[in-house]
């Protein structure tokens, strides 16, 4: 018992593995980037940049114009947001500060199972269950449209948005709320005056994160917005058709000729989604690498 | 005054109501699809190819692909998502190397399902050669459930305390005897978790696997890694938007049976969670 | 007097920019009880932790100095720290069973070091149990948790867990300062049997406990040494006014 036993061959083998596992992550997200770039700079230099940044996508006219798609993807995720936010910050609010225990048994669980259904599945209950009423409530001739995409993405994000606004709540001190009751407030508006301003960085990210997963959704998206290339202008954009950059390459990629310009168009639309998921998730990263160094520990 | 408490009562009131437009449409997606589901569910359901360009008959190559293709991502995610987490828990330093590790896990969870399945075709359909094949899916998921793994995992590795590490070192233990023996088996409920979680989302996921292995039409199960599958996401895309005329009891049906595969997935994470954090001696 | 077990020389130790050991030059004598007493945040846990090399877990601190075992330098390149810890065992101020049932914590060092054979576990699950008083007290019920135990018994389980290794050098880290007397009397009666056999460094809970073990003392204050002498007369005969002042009880 005296000295170890051999040199040990085995174990320098697995923790040599599991550095290079470790560093490997970094590697997928470099390789992912490269893969994308890959297939599709050709497409910078196969179409034109007037037409690449135009208004129509016809692919079968060789019309590869992608700003209708990234604005259609921008409308429906910002409404998306705009209505899951006041939502998610305020049942993230309710579950933390107000809510009895019994019904914070019910809803964590509730949210956990939203979070974990299946995007075509919500994407099936929007078109089947929820069109028909968005057309009949606001007299459209479809309800395949922007804003039941942005509902269905709505929901989609809320789990997120809520849990990481849970967080940000949860980091605000004790001492923050009593002094606000020490001062004869009332809860709510300590709440209201304190808490969740002192919250709002971690909200902050809450949003970004939200937005991350809202923009590069796709299956749900695709099933009920109704796929229209057209520009989302005017005030009833939201109420029409619409089509966004993941739809478009779901839609699209099984059909096209590999090495095509379209092809690679499609590829083109990958690296602008991976560019803005990865600048969202950067700036969401960062709020939170700050909060971090300042919270001390680990 | 009065006033002020008023105003206590209608926030808490808005609070209440915020919370209930959240869970109400929850509970409805999940029963209805469950009520209107369990009509199409009986034994042929399960159990049958699908017949009459999938009008009729069964959805059982389906059944079959996903969870073919689930485990497929487990063989794959399970190792590097444990190894990863390992690394970043029991080795790694605070150094730059390790902050742009925790930073590509971030953006890795960030990157879009349908990029995923771009690079996926790119790399192992195209440049290596799979072909769209089990292989070819099941390694696009596994990359795409990876930062799920390792991050829960992590957590899982970091929630228990450093004393033991300390106290196995003090014994003539070496690093990764203290991982072995006390740190991996006090985390292993807390990597189970992770794992389910990771390989749920990766059940349900249909983008990724678009253009890696997903057949629109295959009646006959898969017969090598290198085939393709039908699969229940895809499936389900299939029926309620690609064929005219589909019975709706064969869409609901689908559905159910996904959505039941995936919630029963999550409960049972949920449930081995909490009964080992109730169980745990520290 | 023949050759230290343990020679300190001329050892500083820092963790980031903050010095917790200056200088310290100490010989530790064989098969004796040497108690490293003063105030807190003096660096004994510190000073402790090195002679093992439990240090080399802590990110960024910095050692310059030697430390010897017998002659060689335990932080030479190349050292085996693994077989270094089997030598110098470590009982720490918490008791801290590991996961799982008494015998498994006895048996968990042995079993690191690649001993399998059953019969052999047993005999040193016994015999360590023994020395460290407690087999009576749990002979019957090896294989229930550990962590049943009440804090006393965990303590001398800690120390029995250290013993299965055979060391020839024991490190105590204020082993008695979660105990109740009782508890205190009866590994202070263990550790005094087991300087017939073992070099012991022990961490004192108190400067009376120091007095009624030690058998070499030496005194630390703000990172440094003040003064050592063996026996018991540092207790009664302080040279420096500093260690008059704390075994007097007017600071500390």
């Amino acid at each position: 018992m005296r000295q170890t036993p051999r040199v040990r061959w085995g174990e320098f083998a697995i923790e040599s593995l599991i550095r290079v596992i470790g560093f490997s992550t970094v590697g997928f997200v470099i390789i992912i980037f490269l893969f994308l770039l890959r297939e599709g700079l050709p497409a910078f230099a196969q179409i034109n940049l007037d037409n690449l940044f135009g208004t129509r996508w016809y692919p079968t006219f060789g019309l590869f114009g992608t700003l209708p798609l990234v604005l259609g993807s921008a409308l429906i995720t910002i409404t998306a947001i705009v209505i899951a936010l006041p939502l998610g910050v305020a049942t993230a609010v309710f579950v933390r500060e107000v809510a009895p225990n019994w019904a914070r048994e019910i809803l964590k669980p509730m949210i956990e199972v939203l979070a974990g259904i299946p995007s075509v599945v919500l994407g099936f209950f929007g078109m089947t269950l929820v069109a028909p009423i968005v057309r009949e409530t606001f007299g459209a001739p479809t309800g395949l449209v922007a804003f039941t995409g942005a509902l269905i993405l709505a929901y989609m994000s809320l789990p997120t948005i809520i849990s990481v606004a849970e967080d940000a709540l949860d980091a605000v001190p004790k001492l923050y709320r009593d002094a606000g009751l020490a001062m004869g407030a009332t809860q709510w508006q300590t709440i209201w005056r304190v808490v969740v301003p002192a919250a709002r960085s971690g909200i902050l990210t809450a949003v970004m994160l939200g937005m991350g997963r809202a923009i590069g959704e796709t299956m749900a998206v695709m099933m009920v917005t109704g796929n229209a290339a057209r520009m989302p202008l005017g005030l009833d954009a939201l109420f029409r058709p619409v089509r966004t950059m993941t739809a478009t390459i779901a839609a699209e990629m099984g059909e096209v000729a590999h090495g095509s310009v379209h092809y690679h168009a499609l590829f083109a639309i990958g690296i602008i989604l991976f560019v803005i998921t990865f600048l969202i998730n950067l700036a969401a990263a960062s709020t939170m690498f700050r909060k971090r160094r300042r919270g001390g520990l680990r | 005054m009065r006033n002020r408490f008023v105003a206590q009562r209608v926030g808490f009131a808005l609070l209440t109501l915020a919370a209930l437009v959240v869970v109400i449409p929850i509970l409805t997606i999940v029963a209805t699809i469950f009520i209107r589901g369990a009509a199409a569910i009986n034994w042929e359901f399960l159990t049958a190819m699908p017949r009459d360009g999938m009008r009729a008959g069964g959805i059982f190559p389906a059944i079959v692909g996903t969870i073919v293709l689930t485990l497929g991502t487990a063989i794959v995610a399970i190792p590097l998502g444990v190894g990863g987490a390992i690394y970043l828990s029991e080795y790694a330093r605070d150094t730059w190397l390790t902050r742009s590790i925790r930073l590509a896990i971030i953006n890795l969870a960030g990157i879009p399902s349908v990029v995923y399945g771009l690079f996926g075709l790119g790399l192992f359909v195209l440049l290596m050669g799979f072909g769209t094949s089990i292989v070819a899916g099941s390694l696009t998921l596994a990359i795409m459930t990876l930062p799920v793994i390792i991050s829960t995992a992590e957590e899982a590795l970091r929630a228990v305390p450093t004393e033991f590490r300390t106290v196995s070192a003090s014994l003539g233990g070496t690093r990764w005897q203290g991982i072995r023996y006390i740190v991996l088996p006090q985390a292993l409920p807390g990597i189970i978790t992770g794992v389910i979680l990771g390989l749920l989302r990766a059940a349900g996921e249909t983008a990724p696997i678009l253009f890696t292995v997903a057949a629109f039409y295959l009646p006959r199960l898969p017969r090598s890694p290198l085939d393709q599958t039908m699969a229940l996401p895809y499936h389900l895309y299939v029926v309620s938007t690609q064929v005219p005329g589909m019975p709706a009891k064969i869409q609901f049906g689908t559905a159910l049976v996904l959505l039941a595969l995936v919630l029963s997935l999550n409960i049972g994470a949920t449930m081995i969670r909490s009964y080992f954090r109730r169980r745990r001696q520290w | 007097m023949s050759e230290p077990k343990i020679q300190i020389q001329n050892v500083s130790y820092a963790y980031g920019d903050q010095q917790v050991l200056r200088n310290i030059t100490l010989d530790i004598p064989a098969r004796a009880i040497t108690v490293l007493f003063g105030p807190a945040g003096g660096g004994k846990t510190t000073l402790l932790r090195l002679l093992n090399r439990l240090n080399d877990l802590v990110e960024d601190g910095r050692m310059t100095g030697r430390i010897l075992l017998d002659g060689a330098d335990i932080y030479a390149p190349g050292f085996d720290v693994p077989g270094l810890r089997r030598r110098v065992g470590m009982v720490f101020a918490l008791p801290l069973p590991l996961p799982g049932t008494i015998r498994e914590n006895v048996t968990y060092g042995p079993k690191l070091a690649g001993l399998r054979d059953h019969a052999r576990l047993d005999e040193i699950v016994e015999r360590s149990l023994r020395q460290a008083a407690l087999w009576d007290e749990v002979k019957d019920r090896l294989d229930s948790p550990a962590n049943a135990l009440s804090g006393g018994q965990q303590q001398r389980l800690c120390i029995a867990r250290s013993l299965a290794l055979e060391p020839e050098v024991l490190l105590l880290d204020e082993p008695t300062s979660g105990l109740d007397p009782i508890s205190t009397a009866k590994v202070e009666g263990s550790l005094l049997i087991l300087r017939e056999q073992y070099t012991v460094v022990i961490v004192p809970h108190s400067v009376q406990q120091a007095s009624r073990i030690a058998d070499y003392a030496a005194f630390f204050l703000m990172g440094e040494l003040v003064e050592h002498q063996p026996g018991k007369r540092i207790f009664t005969t302080p040279v420096d006014k500093r260690t008059e002042d704390y075994v007097t009880g007017r600071f500390g």
